[in-house]
């Protein structure tokens, strides 16, 4: 069931009110945060503001508008206006952005109430929130556990019931993988349908923003509001199909397709659960098509080629001299800029910005960022040859369930293994979603993903929709209808 | 001279678009620091750039009108460097697939200057170094350039600065820019080399970098000739590197070795998408553009029979040479127009700003009232000169200053009536030139000039004092 209908409701039945609503997500966050970490800045009275005005329109008898009254978080590399937007690195530190990102602004003019922004991996690097600059988030599931990234934050402020959703960004799997390691649905819509204006860039032709939510109805109701053509966005499509209108379609004769080589280097536990989901989609009639994908093996290095470079350029405004963090002593500017880089960035953004310099660098260029475009073309077309035979792809969304913190940051090359299965979605710009479809020894949630074809965002989001009915997945196990409530 | 000079060079033309190239922003000159910004021009982070349409279409208008071949499909890519007046620390420019290419210049002499290419790029800020400290102005930042790189086909610095004026003036006559070289609006970088006379081979180059004047490119050019040829006849080597002009001491100085050049990391923009600019598009704007100065002046040498000298005259200020077109229009004489303008008009236009913007008092239809007047015998060209004179002071057409009866001219009845009054109250005289003084005959007609207040034609009034002292 969706959340955000089930709220509208209370607020529009005036079972509860808004600011009372409110109250009990911001007293959650209260309780929860110091553990938990989701949140860096909690914006209470901002949120209480939007509040009272959506209670007066419900005094007033108007109709709410789809996430109208929906408190929810902001990943801190979406851009707010007047709100501290650090992208959890110290070299942004006090930066308040002068204008509101794109999606932002479609929130803010439904009245969706903004509790804060969510913790995330230093400028979207890394996939367990470990680097950011205000500390891990925790798993609301095991708070042994990272809650994943690196859109981190976003996935505890969710599965936390500290949030009926949260926006993140999605360069490699970092909507994905957090909902996966959380239990809850990360979707990654189609490249170009949700406008990047005002999210800072981590790799420009990879990053998707998109919703973290405990049911996939929330997802469709949120892609819908947000897949807005943007004019500020050069690569902005929009999308004109509700996904949410077709999502009661039957899946009968859905063309699933499998390759095995997503399910190489798998936890067998993973494995099997994915399995089992694949014998709920042929009992809802469902056709299994097993094709190859050898390419496979290359998107890891295409994805560090292409994200690290164009990352080397993206950050290269952060300098100190406009906004941000500066370092306290210098001589001159370029001993400014160089102390306050050094200083501001951390170690895996420091690592990231020199691959991504090195493999654009005169003499290597052709070695490396060529290449990896030139195999970004093929992959592309493989992609679309597998969808003249399929509807969707059903892959694992992560090798493994979430790990215990601190294991991310010592090998990074293993840690860069564990976005395999989502890495090649963002590659080709496809849509794909990551739902819940079980559980491992130890509790913890496992992760399947279903891709789709570009512009096919309705057909993913339909599979998914079908088999959460059909695995009967209300709101999740462990949450309550609204925080602090018995379930 | 034994030695050759080879230069080539890149101009940067900021386009005069209303906005700026990625942004809303206005691109007006000067305004008070950052004020002519926005987050975009900014960089600031999360914001995105949006390819101003207008600025392609003057781009490939500037390639059509310097002879270039168009691409159908370009794109933008990252140049990227570190530099405080650069926000994003990369600039936004075209790398492999420049918007236009293959064109080039004609030079009076007849030698083309070939163009390799003209791509679109955006402006960076400025620098601004007061009271001890520096301060960044990103006014400028975000405003749309072309950068223009010819061959290496210049072989001597009158070349250079004869393509530099022609190349401000076809971007003045087409409206892409106002070349405005003091306000920075063309700027140059110049490549030069040396080598022998007869020699094949290219002499290692050395770059000045950006010049807004004329005259400091013409210095700068000469000083590095001669430096280059010391070099080699000492003996020396010619480092590769990039120098710059410095113009109180009229050197020029390095800046960085080649070892030290910058490696810009250039790869497609990924923000933004691809350009593409149609056949039909192409030929719209091919349509829109007006008559180039070099169509011009042929038109006005060969079809109106001005001299060349005056033609370019003319030319050199488009408004003037539409104010010329417009005044002469109905005329059958091109020159009356002409040598107006290029006397009593411009004689008030002391600067060239003001013949660029064609400060002139009266509209060009009065002055062609005015050689109507000449044209058609009823005033002569004395009084039409102080008529003008009259005109200009005040902005008011001829009408004003001449009677009903001073623009009715003298028919010849009654210009034989004073040519016999002339004969019979000049006895004198007649006397005279029947003697064989043929100055007398002068005085005369002076006469009748004087009874005619200068109206009378004076050749037709020598022949019927001829006539009449005959008879």
């Amino acid at each position: 069931m969706s959340r955000i209908k089930y709220i509208q409701n209370l607020l529009e039945t005036k079972q509860i009110s808004c600011v009372e609503l409110t109250g009990k997500y911001l007293s959650s966050i209260e309780k929860q945060n110091p553990v938990l970490n989701a949140y860096v800045n909690v914006t209470g009275d901002e949120a209480l503001k939007t509040a009272k005005i959506v209670d007066e329109k419900i005094s007033l008898g108007q109709k709410l508008m789809p996430l109208e009254g929906i408190p929810m978080s902001l990943k801190d590399n979406i851009s707010t206006k007047n709100i501290e937007t650090t992208c959890c690195s110290k070299i942004l530190r006090g930066y308040y952005p002068i204008f509101d990102a794109t999606v932002w602004e479609i929130l803010k003019k439904q009245n969706s109430v903004l509790l804060g922004k969510t913790n995330m991996d230093e400028f979207a690097m890394g996939s367990s929130c470990e680097t950011s600059c205000f500390g891990v988030t925790l798993n609301p599931v095991n708070t042994e556990c990272v809650a994943g990234g690196s859109s981190g934050g976003a996935a505890a402020s969710v599965a936390g019931n500290m949030a009926v959703f949260g926006l993140g960004s999605d360069t490699g799997g970092s909507i994905r993988q957090p909902a996966a390691f959380c239990g809850l649905v990360g979707f990654k819509p189609t490249y170009g349908t949700v406008s990047r204006y005002g999210v800072v860039a981590y790799a420009s032709s990879l990053d998707q923003v998109g919703p973290i939510t405990d049911s996939v109805e929330d997802a469709s109701i949120i892609y819908d509001t947000l897949s807005v053509y943007d004019s500020k966005d050069s690569t902005s499509s929009g999308s004109k199909i509700s996904t949410h209108d077709k999502l009661n379609k039957s899946i009968k004769g859905l063309k699933i397709g499998v390759a095995k080589e997503f399910f190489e280097g798998i936890r067998e536990d993973i494995k099997k659960s994915i399995e089992d989901a694949i014998n709920i989609y042929e009992e809802l009639g469902a056709e299994i098509i097993h094709f190859e994908m050898p390419k496979l093996k290359t998107v890891l290095p295409v994805y560090f080629i292409i994200s690290c470079a164009e990352a080397s350029s993206n950050l290269g405004r952060f300098d100190g001299i406009r906004y941000g963090y500066k370092t306290n002593s210098y001589k001159d500017i370029n001993e400014m800029i160089c102390k306050t880089r050094s200083e501001g960035f951390g170690r895996e953004v420091k690592r990231r910005i020199m691959l991504g310099t090195y493999v654009l660098s005169s003499g290597y260029y052709d070695a490396y960022y060529k290449k990896a475009q030139n195999l970004r073309g093929s992959i592309i077309l493989d992609f679309k040859k597998i969808f003249e035979k399929c509807d969707v792809i059903l892959t694992p969304s992560t090798p493994v369930t979430a790990y215990k913190k601190g294991e991310a940051l010592k090998d990074p090359i293993e840690t860069y293994m564990m976005d395999i299965c989502t890495v090649p979605v963002n590659i080709a710009g496809l849509p794909a979603i990551s739902i819940p479809c079980g559980f491992d020894s130890d509790k913890m949630p496992i992760g399947m993903q279903i891709i789709g074809n570009s512009f096919e965002d309705y057909k993913v989001l339909n599979a998914a929709y079908q088999y959460e009915v059909q695995a009967k997945r209300d709101i999740s196990p462990s949450m309550s209808p609204l925080p602090g409530d018995r379930r | 001279m034994k030695y050759e000079l080879v230069a080539g060079l890149e101009t940067h033309i900021e386009l005069s678009t209303k906005t700026k190239i990625f942004c809303q922003c206005t691109t007006e000159f000067g305004g008070e620091p950052n004020t002519h910004c926005c987050p975009i021009c900014m960089g600031m982070p999360g914001t995105l750039p949006k390819l101003n349409k207008k600025v392609v279409e003057y781009a490939v208008k500037a390639g059509l009108a310097t002879n270039c071949k168009i691409r159908n499909i370009s794109k933008m890519d990252r140049k990227n460097y570190v530099y405080p007046d650069l926000p994003k620390a990369y600039q936004i420019s075209q790398f492999d697939m420049p918007l236009c290419y293959e064109g080039f210049i004609k030079l009076s002499s007849g030698r083309n200057i070939n163009i390799n290419r003209i791509h679109i790029e955006e402006d960076a800020g400025k620098l601004v170094h007061e009271r001890g400290d520096t301060y960044i102005d990103y006014n400028r930042g975000g405003v749309p350039l072309i950068e223009i790189v010819t061959e290496p086909d210049f072989r001597s610095i009158d070349e250079a600065v004869e393509y530099i004026e022609k190349l401000r003036l076809i971007m003045k006559y087409i409206c892409v820019s106002d070349v405005k070289m003091q306000e920075g609006s063309l700027r140059c970088d110049v490549n030069i080399s040396v080598r022998e006379k007869g020699e094949e081979k290219l002499g290692t180059r050395t770059e000045i970098k950006n010049m807004n004047s004329l005259n400091f490119i013409a210095k700068a050019m000469e000083y590095e000739f001669n430096r280059h040829v010391d070099i080699i006849e000492s003996g020396g080597k010619i480092e590769q590197e990039t120098r710059r002009y410095d113009s109180d001491l009229n050197i020029t100085e390095s800046m960085r070795g080649k070892e030290d050049a910058d490696d810009y990391r250039y790869f497609r923009d990924p923000d933004l998408v691809t350009i593409s600019v149609s056949e039909e598009e192409i030929r719209k704007l091919k349509n829109e553009l007006p008559q180039l100065p070099d169509e011009k002046l042929a038109v006005f040498v060969n079809e109106y029979g001005l001299p060349k000298d005056d033609a370019e005259l003319l030319i050199k200020y488009k408004k003037i040479a539409e104010y010329y077109e417009e005044a002469s229009k109905d005329s059958t004489n091109k020159k009356l127009a002409s040598n107006y303008i290029l006397s009593q008009i411009f004689r008030r236009l002391t600067t060239d700003s003001e013949k660029e913007e064609c400060r002139i008092s009266i509209p060009p239809e009065y002055l062609g009232q005015l050689i109507a007047l000449i044209e058609n015998k009823k005033i002569t060209s004395s009084m039409a000169s102080n008529t003008l004179e009259q005109m200009l002071d005040s902005g008011k057409p001829a009408s004003e200053f001449l009677s009903e009866k001073d623009m009715q001219g003298i028919d010849e009845p009654q210009l034989r009536e004073i040519c016999i009054r002339a004969v019979n109250e000049n006895a004198e005289a007649v006397k005279s030139y029947l003697e064989g003084k043929e100055k007398a005959l002068k005085s005369i007609i002076g006469y009748i000039m004087k009874e005619t207040k200068g109206k009378a034609d004076a050749k037709l009034a020598a022949e019927i004092i001829m006539e009449v002292i005959k008879k």
